[in-house]
């Protein structure tokens, strides 16, 4: 211990003194010969020289043959004094000058051989050389395809253990299921309810603004009602279930897989798919519609309130006029939507969890990208289900 | 099932262990000889290794990291793989445990090939193997009792205040059963490994696999960690392998074992490694068992 820091004054006896600032200089004694001083305290926290410096200097020509070290002045020292010395040495060695390391204290010396003596050994098998633009191209594409199989894959996993399930042979726990019923469900509700309601109170206030312009303000309620409930009310819920519980579904089976409790399981026979996926995609699907009409109620309610303070409505008309507007086929478009999307939510989830990576990063990764793809497959579902809904004629 | 398994068991072992030829594990070939260790009761079936490598290769993707390794591993017998920091010890385990397919050879348990067979008889077999994982693998969201129970509920038809006894039995054999409410988060790094190991033999596995015991603990857990194993095997008669590179622990429990070798990627040799300390004619081998000093 005693060699990795050097300090020649007295703490103790000496505390209030601040150290002198870290010098070097360089005399050249014979022509082929210098001799570097270092004096002052050379403390990492303090201001040391600039190796770039003394280099000009140092190397001008001609070259000198050896360097030596002089340190009588020298208070103290750590690393920031062996470093400077081992990019000296180095630079020096690199040019073929002797360096003379005698001059310096043991410590230094001994810390310069050790850091000289490790063998420059590298992995191998690593490689960094940047590759050429096709090549990566290629290597992206057989990638995309890869990802592709493996979403594919996955997807036919869950549907065998759907299958598993609904013969009754599926492997896991019922009340792990209640306990992600009320994560997934009853605890979004608070959060569903704000936005849902602001989002209802927007559409609310600028559909009345511009109805008012022609005296038409009574189909605000028409406005706000049926943009909910045939897609804001779901897609609403769906991006806040992609946020809060997607990322959670990654997140805890990332964090499995860098446990080795995903192993754990498939060494007993336990297939992850089963144990893990399949509660949270019946979780999610059995909620997401539910939350979606309970959303649908709450976006109501929000355009109410604007439609009755700002638009001057009363209470009674708004809702009569909001449930003549509404009719069925606005509803259970909805709420296929929904559950559409409780599918999407819980397979991306689980999908870049059961993929993560083994460390930390590779689990913040997953949770990245598991919200990023249920958001980017429910704006595809959301646009293929509007026009389902047209072809069979339920809109 | 259990009584009558460990019976079985129990029997063979107590007999031949201390009779082991050190011939056997002076070897520092493959061993292709059949094993001829004199048995009380010399059935055919006590005479086959209970695993078997044939020339068996292990990596990720193209990155071969081990290859060519053939050894078996004798019914009832501590079997230790060992080598140095990336020798693929892990690796080699995690073929043996059914998580990674060998990319070349056979793995035979009882003669029957795991990774030849149909999915459902691997799965059935994995359910006949115990692991217990590096830093125990236990699933955080169930108590260590759960933790115990589940493979119970999942494989047996005992009923639930019966799940309970066993479980409860099952950590008393590793000294934690009053921590059965506990969550592994609210336990200690040695007692989550041992918690691993009642849950790794909570079907009461044929063969018992431990990815590194001892790493990461201190030398009395580690001590008691290696106790527990010997222990194990003498009453239950468990085929235990284990995948370690602590000295301390290869001398304690190992009978025989396996030297794999990162430079040259296969094995180096098999034996006893007490004998192989002594008497390997590879000197990295010596090296490795002495520390690097004679």
């Amino acid at each position: 211990m005693r060699i990795l820091v050097g300090d020649m004054t007295d703490p103790v006896s000496n505390p209030v003194k601040p150290h002198p600032a870290a010098r070097i200089k360089l005399a050249r004694d014979q022509a082929s010969h210098v001799v570097v001083a270092i004096g002052g305290a050379w403390r990492l926290d303090a201001d040391l020289p600039d190796l770039d410096r003394i280099d000009a200097e140092l190397f001008a020509e001609p070259g000198p043959a050896s360097i030596a070290f002089e340190t009588s002045d020298l208070v103290a020292w750590d690393s920031g004094l062996v470093s400077y010395l081992a990019s000296l040495a180095w630079r020096c060695r690199e040019r073929g000058i002797e360096v003379k390391e005698e001059g310096l204290p043991d410590g230094i010396q001994a810390l310069l051989r050790l850091a000289s003596s490790v063998p420059e050994r590298r992995a191998e098998g690593r490689d960094e050389h940047a590759d050429p633009f096709l090549r990566r191209f290629g290597l992206d594409f057989i990638d995309l395809a890869r990802s592709t199989g493996e979403i594919l894959a996955f997807i036919g996993e869950v549907t065998l253990a759907l299958r598993a399930m609904l013969s009754g042979r599926a492997r896991f726990r019922r009340s792990e299921l209640w306990l992600l019923v009320e994560e997934v469900g009853a605890d979004a509700l608070p959060i569903i309810s704000l936005i849902s309601f602001l989002v209802g109170l927007i559409l609310g206030y600028i559909g009345d603004q511009q109805l008012a312009q022609f005296g038409a303000r009574i189909f605000v309620a028409d406005l706000v009602g049926l943009a909910i409930v045939i897609q804001m009310g779901a897609l609403i819920t769906a991006i806040v279930l992609a946020g809060r519980t997607g990322a959670a579904f990654a997140a805890q089976l990332g964090t499995m897989q860098v446990n080795e409790e995903i192993d754990a399981l498939r060494t007993l026979g336990i297939s992850p798919v089963e144990f893990l996926v399949l509660p949270r995609l019946i979780a999610l699907v059995a909620m997401t519609p539910l939350l979606a009409i309970y959303a649908n109620l709450m976006g109501i309610l929000g355009g109410a309130f604007a439609g009755t303070v700002v638009g001057g409505l009363s209470p009674t008309e708004y809702f009569t006029q909001t449930v003549a507007a509404i009719g069925w086929n606005h509803i259970t478009q909805g709420l296929i939507s929904a559950t559409v999307f409780g599918a999407i939510v819980a397979v991306s989830g689980c999908l870049r969890g059961m993929q993560s990576g083994r460390s930390a990063a590779a689990v913040g990764e997953a949770t990245t990208s598991a919200v990023v793809t249920a958001i980017v497959f429910i704006v595809i579902a959301s646009a293929g289900l509007t026009i389902v809904f047209d072809a069979i004629g339920l809109s | 099932m259990s009584s009558q398994a460990a019976e079985n068991r129990t029997d063979p072992m107590s007999a031949d262990r201390p009779t082991k030829p050190p011939s056997a594990a002076l070897q520092s070939e493959p061993q292709s000889e059949p094993i001829s260790k004199p048995t009380s009761k010399p059935t055919s079936k006590q005479a086959d290794p209970h695993i078997l490598l044939d020339a068996v290769s292990v990596g990720y993707g193209e990155t071969v990291i081990q290859r060519d390794l053939s050894f078996g591993v004798r019914r009832g017998d501590v079997f230790v793989i060992m080598g140095g920091s990336g020798s693929g010890k892990s690796t080699l385990m995690r073929s043996l445990i059914g998580l990674l397919a060998p990319q070349a050879g056979r793995i035979l348990f009882d003669g029957e090939s795991f990774w030849g067979a149909p999915e459902q008889a691997r799965t059935r077999r994995m359910r006949r193997n115990g692991v217990m994982y590096q830093s125990g693998a236990l699933w955080s969201s169930m108590t260590l009792e759960e933790n115990v129970a589940l493979p119970l509920e999942q494989y047996t038809n005992l009923r639930r205040g019966q799940i309970h006894e066993v479980a409860v039995y099952k950590l008393a054999l590793v000294g934690l059963a009053a921590y059965c409410d506990y969550y592994p988060s609210e336990i200690s790094g040695g007692m989550r490994k041992r918690v691993g190991v009642a849950r790794a033999m909570a079907l009461d596995p044929d063969i018992l696999f431990f990815d590194e015991p001892s790493a990461g603990l201190d030398p009395l857990s580690a001590r008691l960690l290696d106790d527990l194993i010997l222990e194990l095997r003498e009453s239950l008669g468990t085929t235990m392998v284990v995948v370690t590179h602590d000295l301390a622990s290869i001398f304690a429990i190992a009978d025989d074992s396996v030297f794999l070798d990162a430079a040259t990627r296969t094995m180096l040799t098999t034996g006893n490694p007490r004998d192989l300390r002594e008497h390997c004619e590879i000197k990295l081998v010596r090296d490795f068992l002495s520390r690097g000093g004679e």
